[in-house]
């Protein structure tokens, strides 16, 4: 991993809580392997964080810690909470809702974000209205 | 009423008129539908207000209760109000000077560039000329190694020949491959595909599907991507809703990426408003500044710009290239990656699409093309690319030409069967291991050889669809192709899909600029930061990657050029050059020594007498020979014509540029002066093999004081001998196009001249190709063999042929 003036991180683990030395050809082949053997790991994407602001971005971080929240959801979840974000998908209070359940899921940075989308989507109509009558 | 006849139309415009350039479409700049390039009536002036708590309260002249979604996500995430009032009051010039200046250090103007606001950073930038760009994307890039980006697909989505260009582009040198579908269903095939191949013959390049976004998502949530492109970005409200998105589900979706730890940029490009017809009458600089604006905003960590779909648009205006290359710097100020565009094939005309890429080119950039079309132009599913297939030999040698690396490398013949054999191999063996599809032998066969998808049996295709569906119902995921490599022979390339998923649980690709070199190494703004602070700082090329880039496969030595001259005498006959193997090529010292000194008594005319006769070329094998007979001195017939050859002729240098053996085109001018009814007498130069001095040797040996002068090279003059040394009477000196007849005819004029006639001059052959390009590194090798041979001082030699 990309070495931090911040300190090393833990041992780089999978999100499995493989270690990354463990994810081996051998391994795969026999069996031992599952998929999430090669998600990544939340912690990993918050030192990737750290190290993307020790480097001047701010924003990539917080994209980054972001996404550390979303490993804990499954694939599904996050596929239609993209689409709920799509213009005209949900009303405000989906939205509401939304950002609710990834507060209780320790998502605040992804609440944060879906609530931030539904105050713009609110003043400029841009849910469940037809987009082409959109401002 | 009796209608004027219209004038009768120029030829010169006629002719311009069918150039391929006036294919291309030219707009007048119209700012009410976006069509101007860098500055509209309509863009804003630069503004910003920052609050007591640090909020953006007003973004280029916009206040907060009228932002739009793009101006309400750059207030609340992409703008440093630290940095804001500073950079807002800067003064342009001020700011473009230090975006260009090698002295101002890179981390400067990224900082400054922090609290820019979209229109201040478009007004710096457009200030800047193409050479002022070119300095300024050399400093400001975030990698020092430049990459390249290659677009692989094919019109058939055949999974084996998508395998074995894959493993094609990678060859080459390029370290992220991009693919797409004509068949939108094939899509999980066509991952899976470019993924196998892209693990060929070397480890760690990035492979994407481009498809509508949910399906990207999708495929990457498999494993069977490792970085994703098509996240498209919009410089107005309209556009952005348009292509089904918002600032706030796009930031979703560079989470989501990331959070399956893979790379992600975004894409945008100026022109995409105008042509969606939602340009809101700003410039297209402007709403691309927007567009970057964003990209930082959301955290993304690079941008595709600079030529993607709407390039077109942008060169139909004036400035528009230069508005094209300065998209890539706003992307490199706001420190993301620039995936540079090149993307899309923006002229019909050679000159001008090249000349879109060049400057690019020259400067560098974290990718050079997002999408060089490594496939042939037809075989290209997003269109072509401004560089294609087609055009891979011209890019290496324009890498060769300017000493600069544009991240590819030359590929042997040898090397490409060998990896797409193995790419088509080890494709068939993963279809057939997932039961996905079964491929037979001979279609490996056919792929293998393949320019492109015409040259193969078409599968079918519903084989490649259900392929597909089964990729989705299955499951399947990098895995499970990790597995089925291993289990079918393929251990290396197993270990190297594996290594890309291990790469997603380490996640330092995640960082800026990302790409791994082919040891698996992470080069990105961390690891390979560029350090670029004027002349001899910043990316070098390395003395093994310039003899790699040197290296093209047409590349020639002296030896090389040389190679046909070794059958010697044999060559002297040209039906029976391939019979007569010949061995004297290296026998350089004939001429000199035994001829100089001691004949100086020996006859004129041919006699035969005491000299000696060079052994040189008087091998047995020969069929021709010179046989050398003593110093030449003036003739005294007038009906003589002295014809002189160059000191290498017919002793080490057989064939003329054209081909022609020099024995032929010797006969050729002697059987040319009996013609009419002259005598030919032979001599050699040693002392020079300069044309113009053995023409008047020759003439002023010559009984009738007419001389011709026959290099070995072909170049052939007719000379008098009250010339003075720079003149001639004709000359033949396109020797690569001469032939039999032309040699004949100079020889019939030579006789014509020395009985008092005036002939109609022969004509240079005359050829609009570019002939020196093709001859004149030949011509070095012949050249420098003719200085070896020549012996200062000595004196010109009768010469007698032999048959």
């Amino acid at each position: 991993m990309t070495p931090s003036p911040a300190g090393d991180p833990p041992t780089c683990r999978a999100l499995s809580g493989r270690p990354l030395d463990e994810i081996t050809l051998k391994a795969a082949v026999h069996g031992d392997l599952s998929p999430a053997d090669l998600r990544v790991h939340p912690q990993t994407l918050r030192h990737q964080a750290d190290v993307a602001e020790e480097h001047g971005n701010p924003q990539l971080g917080e994209n980054l810690r972001r996404a550390a929240e979303l490993t804990a959801l499954a694939d599904g979840e996050v596929l239609a909470i993209y689409e709920a974000l799509r213009p005209g998908r949900a009303t405000g209070a989906e939205l509401a809702a939304i950002a609710g359940r990834l507060e209780a899921a320790d998502a605040p940075l992804c609440a944060a974000l879906v609530r931030e989308a539904a105050v713009v989507y609110e003043r400029r109509a841009a849910h469940r209205v037809d987009r082409r009558e959109a401002p | 009423m009796t209608k004027e006849p219209a004038p009768r139309r120029l030829g010169r415009f006629i002719g311009l008129d069918a150039r391929p350039v006036n294919l291309d479409g030219f707009s007048k700049e119209d700012q009410e539908a976006g069509l101007v390039a860098f500055a509209s009536a309509n863009d804003p002036e630069p503004s910003v207000e920052v609050d007591a708590d640090g909020r953006i309260t007003e973004l280029d002249g916009v206040p907060e209760a009228g932002f739009d979604p793009i101006d309400a996500f750059i207030a609340a995430h992409g703008i440093d109000a630290a940095v804001a009032e500073e950079a807002g009051s800067l003064d342009d010039v001020e700011f473009a000077r230090l975006i260009v200046d090698p002295g101002t250090p890179r981390a400067d103007v990224v900082r400054l560039a922090r609290g820019a606001t979209p229109a201040k950073l478009a007004r710096v930038v457009a200030l800047l000329r193409p050479v002022e760009l070119q300095m300024a994307i050399s400093k400001m890039r975030v990698r020092r190694t430049p990459s390249s980006q290659a677009h692989v697909t094919n019109r058939l989505d055949d999974p084996l020949l998508l395998a074995a260009d894959a493993a094609t582009a990678v060859a080459f040198g390029f370290r992220e491959v991009e693919t797409t579908v004509p068949v939108n269903g094939d899509a999980p095939s066509n991952a899976l595909a470019v993924l196998v191949g892209s693990q060929v013959g070397a480890g760690g390049a990035l492979t994407q599907c481009s498809v509508e976004e949910a399906m990207e998502l999708e495929l990457a949530l498999h494993g069977l991507t490792t970085y994703a492109e098509t996240v498209s970005v919009y410089g107005t409200e309209g556009a952005f809703l348009d292509g089904d998105d918002t600032p706030w589900s796009k930031a979703f979706l560079c989470a989501a990426y990331a959070s399956r730890g893979l790379k992600m940029r975004v894409t945008s490009g100026g022109g995409a408003e105008a042509l969606m017809g939602a340009a809101e009458g700003k410039s297209m600089f402007y709403l691309e500044s927007r567009c970057v604006a964003l990209a930082r905003a959301m955290g993304a960590q690079g941008v595709q710009n600079g030529g993607i779909d709407a390039a077109s648009v942008v060169g139909s205006v004036p400035g528009g290239m230069r508005e094209l290359l300065a998209e890539n710097l706003l992307v490199m100020l706001r420190d993301l990656e620039s995936c540079s565009g090149n993307d899309a094939l923006v002229s019909e005309s050679d000159v001008r699409r090249t000349a879109h890429t060049v400057p690019l080119f020259l400067a560098g950039s974290d990718f050079l093309f997002s999408g060089f079309g490594s496939i042939l132009r037809y075989d290209n599913m997003f269109g072509p690319s401004n560089f294609n297939g087609e055009d891979l030999d011209d890019f290496l040698v324009l890498q060769r030409d300017w000493d600069v690396d544009g991240a590819l490398r030359p590929v042997t013949e040898e090397r490409m069967r060998e990896v797409r054999e193995r790419a088509a191999r080890a494709a068939q063996a993963v279809y057939r291991e997932l039961g996905l599809a079964e491929f037979g032998d001979e279609h490996v066969d056919e792929v293998v050889v393949a320019e492109g998808s015409k040259d193969i049996t078409p599968p079918d295709p519903q084989a490649v669809l259900s392929a597909a569906d089964a990729i989705l119902q299955k499951d399947i995921g990098i895995l499970d192709v990790v597995r089925a490599l291993a289990r079918t022979g393929f251990e290396e390339e197993a270990a190297r899909v594996l290594a890309m998923g291990r790469a997603r649980v380490a996640g330092d690709y995640l960082q800026t600029a990302a790409i791994f070199d082919e040891q698996m190494n992470v080069l990105s703004k961390v690891t390979d930061p560029n350090d670029y602070q004027g002349p001899g700082t910043g990316y070098e090329v390395s003395p093994a990657r310039r003899d790699q880039m040197a290296g093209i496969r047409q590349q020639r030595s002296r030896v090389d050029l040389l190679a046909r001259h070794a059958a010697g005498p044999g060559l002297a006959a040209a039906p029976l050059a391939t019979e007569v193997c010949g061995g004297v090529t290296g026998t350089t010292g004939g001429t000199t020594g035994g001829t100089t000194g001691g004949t100086t008594g020996g006859t004129t005319g041919g006699t035969t007498g005491g000299t000696t006769a060079n052994e040189a070329i008087t091998s047995p094998t020969a069929l021709f020979r010179l046989i050398e007979r003593g110093v030449a001195l003036p003739g005294a017939d007038p009906r003589e014509v002295c014809v002189g050859v160059s000191p290498a002729f017919a002793t080490q240098l057989w064939l003329t540029m054209s081909g022609l053996p020099v024995a032929e085109a010797l006969r050729q001018i002697v059987a040319g002066i009996e013609k009419e009814g002259c005598v030919a007498r032979l001599v050699r130069l040693r002392s020079t093999f300069d044309l113009g001095i053995i023409g008047l040797t020759a003439a002023q040996l010559a009984g009738s004081g007419i001389g011709v002068g026959l290099q070995a090279k072909g170049t052939a003059v007719i000379n008098r001998r009250d010339l003075p040394p720079l003149a001639c009477l004709e000359l033949l000196s396109v020797a690569p196009l001469l032939t039999t007849e032309m040699y004949r005819a100079l020889g019939f004029n030579a006789a014509r001249y020395a009985r008092g006639l005036q002939p109609e001059p022969v004509r240079n052959p005359y050829t609009e190709q570019a002939i020196e390009a093709r001859y004149h590194a030949e011509v070095v090798a012949l050249v420098a063999v003719e200085r070896e041979a020549c012996v200062p001082g000595a004196p010109p030699v009768d010469l007698e042929m032999v048959e």
